[in-house]
């Protein structure tokens, strides 16, 4: 700080002396120092002068060099520097000591400094340092990420240098890391390239990884058996193994002409074309030549006439490439560093793994709340009622049609969300109410038939959504805190809105525990599904109850679809998405138990996770495994991973 | 259990004559100009839904299983013959382009360019393994076959074992036609992903025929098809299979104590099933055109349990009556032709509406007319239940003995 102090006095006193020493001052005088070389403006010579300029220390340094970068630097007649800026459509003189305006340039009598590209690059690589030490923190923060996007070795002075001065917290530790990253790469001194690479084998982060990856870059070179590359050899390569096919192999053979190129097939028969004659190729009819041992026989005869590249036999590859060894050899010239590279590389790629594992564990914890809440009002339907409502699906997409349309009359975002979760509610109750009424109640002994009757309503209702909503996803918008994403480092990170169905599938569980365990309708409901007859000769009215229980599993299955429709998109086909895996994560849960339910759930996000590592970028293949383990997996517990028994077991 | 086959069945000779009646009057019809081509096929395709339908009933109406994969069998049927159908055709018309050329091409040449232009459009030029068959019409059509009835084996082995019943094997049966459908998405699953295997009613070699010609073909070979079929069902369900089939469907408990091997009767039926349905599936797409994986996807296969439940189950021509009249209503409703309905601030567009009405009435007819349409039947035969002034035949609601009463 002091210094600071100091030479920002000094500027004042600069600007008090500029004023009466007008066009003359140390900058200038510096500039006038290095003239010479700043006008040959030869890449070659340039060095020096920049150099200079730089260490002059002066602060008023760091415009003229941007100026000179820009091409905005200029020689008047009498041979001084001046810097011209455009000011409302006039070029305007500005003094490079002072930088205080002193009237319209005349351009025509001046003569500008053009750098070429080269030179420009040398400039901007001078002007980083005064950028890492710039006062603004947002200056120097975009300085690091300039560097970090085009690293050069030249930057790794200027780069030390301001680690010193460095006084936001933040910003010294990505210099101090970017300083390990460009020191592993462009040091001099081997002993620090390895120390800064070691430091550097605990850190996970992507431009890390960047860093780290090209010290390994390594190219192949085949030589005669028995010989021994120069150079720091990464490792012996066996042609038709893991890292080299036997055609690349061959290939390299070629390229470093150890071995006659192969003719391609295409090219055998482009030859045997071009060498056509009296309908005759070497002596073979063309007509005959749909026969490759015809084929072969026709160009080997071209081959002896030496018009053609002779053919080259399988067994003849297979020698050159016996008599041959193939080597990786790094680029990097020091096997300290290489090793120390890999060692680290091999760290950080076990620490990697072990946070896409927990990446992977927050994916499948979000995904299986997806499921649970999908599948929570099955498990009222379903699983404590045992009716099969293949509707389910479309109670899901009526609840987010419902939001959707809640959101257009109101157009706050977070209001608009208080207020379609109960309408969702009872948009969806009601249509339970209204199913369970009409149809349901005369099904419940045909549970067959309930399935077919509720597809039935199924088909139906997604034709309306269709016919109403159209056919294209409808938006719904989460309010903008819920629109971000909490991320831990470069690997882990997780969206809000997955956060939110997560705290919701909680709250439901909560609730639906409350709601059977410990209100009247619970019992009432527990005693109607355990024996109805028994429940109606002690006053509960089973119509009544079965009626509220349907209702309440619809309408929770409407407030999971405003959660499903922010989270992914609100079509008339969103609710047959899900169904099958609702029903699915209901049965593998073990039907009429919640907390199965949510093994259910469980199970099966964390399977469709799991294996998608196996194949990230296939989503279809992991779902149908999924499916196909979760077939297997009732074999061995055909009542589910939690099974009632004994009498709640029902049958 | 007593009596000619004909006289246990005696819907046999009157389905299979008015079959034959149908078919001739189309035919001569078509002959004479009267119908388009594609009405043709359509009731070339209806006589094959009407196929894969009874077979449904077979399981459905009869064991009580109520299948969701049937038609994951019916589509695979049409995938087996539609890699034939490719590569055959593709084979004939790549040999025609490569004759142009200066030099004859190599058989592996010719492979190349066939597999160029099947799998081009999922970005590869080789033949996976599993087409390792499709230059052969024998092996592809054993294939229709045997492909849905393995799946059926192992599927139903598994799933019988474990003694999965009722919606949970609905349910089950559901996953397996989902996860197949999302596997055959996938292009490297070797049969073209979403594309599906197209241009399926060119039949190669006899491009100089006409479709017209190729349609009738079809529909008498649809209708033979179903006509054996009927018989065979005919034939399965009226002696002690069938008896022991309706007893597993009635009370799956009681059969077992009596000792008969359940998984096995149910395993057999539904690994036939599978394979009728296959066929079924291998005479409807050469007239459909194209198989895609979306024809499994879950809305379809339910459609087959509708046309049962819609003609009346546990009857065969109540599936046949079902499967004709909802899909050539349907065909009906979605050609376009009925003119939209104005009703003030609704417009009934027909195309839109009519998987709404489909939807309801499905619901309707489970609700009124549990026995379907061919309920119809038992009023003209004068079937009525047995007086029995209200009482029931035993204590349990669950078990279908009234009906039995009744046959």
């Amino acid at each position: 700080m002091m210094i600071r102090t100091f030479k920002t006095a000094l500027v004042v006193t600069w600007l008090a002396l500029g004023a009466v020493q007008a066009q003359a001052g140390p900058v200038q005088d510096l500039l006038q120092e290095q003239g010479a070389l700043i006008e040959e403006s030869s890449r070659r010579t340039i060095g020096p002068a920049i150099e200079a300029i730089v260490d002059s220390g002066l602060e008023r340094v760091q415009p003229v060099l941007q100026a000179w970068q820009d091409k905005a630097l200029w020689i008047d007649a009498e041979g001084r520097f001046w810097r011209v800026i455009e000011k409302d459509g006039d070029e305007i003189l500005v003094d490079v000591d002072t930088g205080a305006e002193a009237g319209p340039a005349d351009t025509a009598a001046m003569e500008q400094i053009k750098p070429n590209s080269g030179i420009r690059a040398l400039i901007g690589t001078a002007l980083v340092q005064f950028q890492l030490s710039d006062p603004n923190p947002a200056r120097r923060r975009a300085a690091l990420e300039s560097i970090t996007r085009d690293p050069e070795p030249e930057l790794l002075a200027p780069l030390r240098a301001s680690i010193e001065t460095e006084d936001d917290a933040d910003l010294l530790a990505r210099k101090v890391r970017l300083e390990r990253l460009l020191t592993a790469r462009f040091d001099e001194d081997e002993a620090a390239r390895v120390a800064a690479i070691e430091a550097l084998s605990t850190d996970a982060a992507v431009e890390t990884r960047a860093a780290l990856n090209p010290l390994l870059a390594s190219r192949m070179v085949a030589l005669p058996d028995g010989e021994t590359p120069e150079g720091n050899v990464a490792r012996e390569l066996s042609p038709g193994g893991d890292r080299l096919s036997r055609a690349a192999a061959y290939g390299a053979l070629v390229d470093a002409g150890l071995a006659p190129p192969r003719p391609s097939d295409a090219e055998i028969r482009a030859a045997l074309e071009a060498n056509r004659a009296n309908g005759e190729v070497g002596g073979v009819a063309v007509a005959a030549l749909g026969d490759p041992q015809a084929r072969a026989r026709a160009y080997d005869a071209l081959a002896a006439e030496g018009l053609v590249a002779p053919r080259v036999e399988e067994a003849d590859v297979e020698a050159a490439l016996a008599a041959h060894a193939f080597f990786d050899v790094y680029a990097e010239p020091s096997a300290a560093v290489t090793d120390a590279a890999r060692a680290a590389l091999t760290s950080i790629g076990i620490r990697v793994g072990a946070m896409k594992g927990v990446d992977i564990g927050l994916d499948a914890l979000s995904l299986a709340s997806i499921y649970f809440l999908a599948a929570i009002g099955l498990a009222v339907t379903f699983g404590v009622m045992g009716v099969i409502n293949m509707a389910h699906g479309e109670f899901i997409m009526m609840g987010a049609y419902t939001a959707y349309l809640v959101q257009q009359i109101i157009p706050d975002r977070t209001l608009s969300l208080i207020a379609a979760l109960p309408a969702a509610f009872v948009v969806t109750f009601v249509a339970g109410v209204a199913m369970e009424r009409l149809v349901i109640r005369h099904l419940y002994k045909r549970p067959l038939e309930t399935l077919l009757a509720t597809f039935g309503i199924s088909i139906a209702l997604q034709q309306l959504a269709k016919i109403v909503f159209g056919t294209q996803a409808r938006p719904l918008t989460a309010p903008d805190w819920l629109g971000g994403a909490w991320i831990i480092n470069d690997v882990v990170g997780i969206s809000h809105i997955r956060i939110a169905i997560f705290v919701l599938a909680l709250m439901f569980l909560g609730f639906f525990l409350f709601l059977m365990k410990r209100t009247r309708l619970g019992l009432e409901t527990r005693s109607v599904t355990q024996n109805p007859g028994m429940a109606a000769s002690v006053g509960i009215d089973p119509g009544r109850v079965n009626m509220l229980t349907f209702g309440l599993g619809s309408g929770i299955a409407g407030i999971a679809g405003v959660a499903i429709g922010l989270y992914a998109k609100v079509t008339s086909e969103m609710g047959a998405d899900y169904i099958v895996q609702s029903f699915m994560t209901v049965v593998v849960g073990g039907v009429g138990n919640i907390w199965g339910t949510l093994a259910g759930a469980a199970m099966i996000g964390g399977l469709q996770k799991g294996i998608e590592v196996l194949n990230p970028s296939n989503t279809l293949a992991a779902q149908t495994w999924m499916i196909v383990a979760v077939i297997i997996f009732i074999q061995f517990r055909p009542r589910g991973i939690i099974a009632l028994r004994g009498r709640a077991a029902g049958d | 259990m007593t009596g000619s086959f004909l006289k246990r069945n005696p819907s046999v000779p009157v389905v299979l004559g008015l079959l034959l009646l149908g078919t001739l009057a189309v035919a001569a019809m078509a002959a004479s100009g009267g119908l388009s081509t594609s009405f043709v096929k359509t009731l070339g395709m209806t006589l094959c839904l009407a196929l894969a339908a009874l077979a449904m009933d077979l399981v459905w109406g009869y064991a009580g299983i109520l299948s969701l994969g049937n038609i994951a069998f019916f589509a695979l049927g049409g995938y087996m013959i539609g890699m034939w159908l490719m590569t055959a055709r593709t084979e004939i018309i790549v040999a025609e382009s490569l004759a142009g050329q200066a030099i004859p091409a190599t058989p592996q040449e010719i492979r190349d360019a066939v597999g160029g232009q099947i799998f081009g459009v999922v970005g590869s030029a080789d033949f996976p393994a599993i087409w390792a068959f499709s230059g052969s019409l024998p092996a592809q059509l054993a294939l229709v076959v045997l492909v849905p009835s393995l799946l059926a084996l192992v599927f139903g082995w598994l799933a019988f074992r474990s003694r999965v019943t009722g919606v949970y094997l609905s349910i089950l049966t559901q996953a397996m036609t989902l996860a197949l459908a999302l596997y055959l998405f996938q292009n490297d699953a070797g049969l073209r992903g979403n594309n599906g295997l197209s241009g399926l009613q060119n039949l190669p070699g006899l491009s100089a025929v006409p479709q017209a010609t190729v349609s009738l073909w079809f529909l008498w070979g649809s209708a033979l098809a179903l006509g054996l079929g009927y018989l065979l069902c005919a034939w399965v369900v009226s002696g002690k299979f069938g008896a022991i089939l309706r007893g597993i469907r009635d009370n799956e408990a009681r059969v077992r104590f009596l000792g008969y091997p359940v998984e096995g009767f149910k395993l057999a039926v539904f690994t036939l099933s599978a394979a009728i349905t296959g066929i079924a599936g291998a005479l409807y797409y050469p007239q459909a055109g194209i198989v895609n994986p979306a024809e499994m996807m879950p809305i379809a296969s339910i459609y087959l349990a509708v046309w049962v439940a819609i003609g009346g189950r546990g009857r065969l021509y109540g599936a046949v009556i079902g499967a004709i009249a909802v899909s050539l209503i349907s065909s009906f409703f979605t050609s376009g032709k009925l003119p939209d309905l104005d009703l003030g601030p609704v417009r009934l567009v027909w195309v839109d509406w009519w998987l709404v009405m489909l939807g309801f009435s499905f619901v309707l007819v489970t609700l009124l007319a549990p026995k379907g349409l061919g309920g119809l039947v038992d009023l003209w035969t004068q079937r009525r239940r047995p007086e029995r002034h209200g009482a029931d035949l035993g204590p349990d609601t669950g078990a279908f003995r009234e009906k039995e009463a009744e046959a």
